[in-house]
């Protein structure tokens, strides 16, 4: 376990001495969510409509844009080899790195999409199911995005690539994070919904380690 | 080595497969031209008119044996990749890679016939319903794995990052296929359901069958030839294929 402590640790102090860097994806994430009003029209109808929808997308593409990084810094300086030699399993590292990552990605996403539920002129009801639905959602994406970082490592066309990969695969969640708002909001229980996120992050989180550290032994040997 | 008797592993080795796959290639396209013909005669002569989509259902000739063949291919592109992985089998990354551009291209068929089809029976080109969009990622998933191993120069890491991919694609297409099922219930009917009589009804389904074997034998002339061309590249060092060029030269 001191490890996983210890690499989760040391990606929690990288990203606090570069704070600019750490802030981008949340940066991203606004401006994108920003754009749709301005594209789509200011009508709040609509806009209460698309909401769940595209707060959902644009999670996905900050959380894909971002995790291109995870594994890169410490490739490019070999570190990552010697975390890989060093003799604690591939697979504590890679669930580490995907933690690290969902804090310091997915958990600021989930703090801040309550005030764009407001902007969106969503109710109270569905902005809560819409947080909790990310609540069980992104972890989903730093892990499946994990894997697809430690698949591109060091390609030339690594960042497009992992979005080409990893998107299709975080579809389901997709589809569940926004059909519990859309069930709240048309009066029907999102508890199925929350079910199924919550298997297909227990499936995930059993499952995307590992592959993450077999894609890290292919792509450093 | 060619008085050895033939074994199960016998043309796990790439030199022998190059034989073998070059002499069934032939065959496989003699195949595809009689069974296609036939089909296609039936289809278009012998099977009757529908009684409610009129000529328009014969697009069902190429549309369904497209799309069985293109979601049998992606699990035998999974299949052999992770052979490939697993057993350090050089031939079989080799058929999985030479299977996904004839996967993708069948997926892309059953999609496009489709579209055609759409139009005249539901008035659109498109629906965002269950079946077509988890086709439509199934032919992302295809180009997924292509791109990676496109992208890959070192060819065991390109092999075995593309049998992780299509690996973890193969668990995911289930999941796809019921989450996207469960977000939109808007569905086709059963496609090969004719409401005309018996007899009719089972000279369509000849048609189709034929169309499907037709397309599987396509299918194996192309993923043979390109095995081969792939064998040639990668084995460029190695004697048999200097042997061959400076035979093939003369």
């Amino acid at each position: 376990m001191s490890a996983f402590t210890a690499v989760l640790a040391r990606d929690l102090r990288l990203a606090a001495r570069r704070r600019i860097e750490a802030l981008l994806p949340i940066a991203f994430f606004s401006v994108a969510l920003s754009l749709f009003p301005l594209g789509v029209g200011p009508e709040a109808q609509t806009l209460r409509q698309i909401a769940p929808g595209i707060v959902w997308v644009c999670a996905l593409l900050a959380a894909m844009l971002s995790v291109t990084q995870l594994y890169a810094a410490d490739y490019a300086d070999g570190s990552l080899e010697q975390m890989l030699l060093c003799g604690d399993s591939a697979v504590v590292i890679a669930a580490a790195k995907a933690l690290a990552h969902w804090l310091l990605t997915g958990l600021p996403l989930i703090l801040i999409a309550p005030l764009f539920g407001l902007l969106f002129d969503m109710q109270g009801d569905a902005i809560a199911a819409l947080t909790f639905g990310l609540l069980l959602g992104t972890p989903i994406l730093s892990l499946l995005g994990g894997v697809g970082a430690a698949l591109t490592l060091g390609l030339r066309s690594g960042g497009v690539l992992l979005i080409l990969l990893i998107l299709p695969l975080c579809i389901p969640a997709l589809i569940f994070g926004a059909g519990a708002v859309s069930a709240v909001v048309s009066g029907i229980s999102p508890q199925g919904h929350y079910s199924l996120l919550g298997a297909l992050l227990i499936v995930t989180a059993l499952l995307a380690p590992w592959a993450t550290a077999a894609a890290l032994r292919i792509s450093t040997e | 080595m060619s008085s050895s008797p033939i074994r199960l592993f016998t043309f796990a080795a790439p030199s022998r497969f190059y034989g073998l796959a070059g002499a069934l290639t032939p065959w496989f396209w003699v195949a595809t031209i009689a069974l296609a013909a036939a089909g296609l005669y039936i289809g278009f002569f012998v099977a009757p008119t529908d009684a409610t989509q009129g000529e328009a259902y014969r697009i069902i000739f190429i549309h369904v044996p497209a799309a069985w063949v293109s979601m049998v291919l992606y699990m035998a592109m999974a299949f052999w990749a992770g052979i490939g992985w697993a057993f350090k089998a050089r031939l079989a990354s080799m058929v999985a890679r030479a299977i996904a551009p004839t996967g993708a291209m069948f997926t892309f068929v059953a999609l496009w016939s489709g579209a055609f089809w759409g139009k005249p029976t539901w008035g659109t080109w498109w629906v965002w319903d269950a079946r077509l969009t988890s086709y439509l990622i199934l032919l992302f998933l295809y180009l997924g794995y292509i791109a990676l191993v496109e992208a890959i120069d070192d060819t065991r890491r390109a092999d075995n990052a593309g049998a992780l991919v299509a690996l973890v694609g193969a668990i995911n297409v289930p999941i796809i296929y019921f989450s996207v099922k469960w977000w939109n219930t808007l569905h086709q009917g059963a496609t090969i359901s004719a409401t005309t009589a018996p007899k009719m009804a089972s000279t369509m389904l000849t048609a189709m069958l034929l169309m499907t074997l037709a397309c599987w034998a396509y299918a194996f002339a192309v993923v043979l030839t390109r095995t081969r061309a792939i064998i040639l590249e990668r084995e460029r060092h190695a004697d048999w294929v200097a042997t061959l060029a400076r035979e093939g030269s003369k």
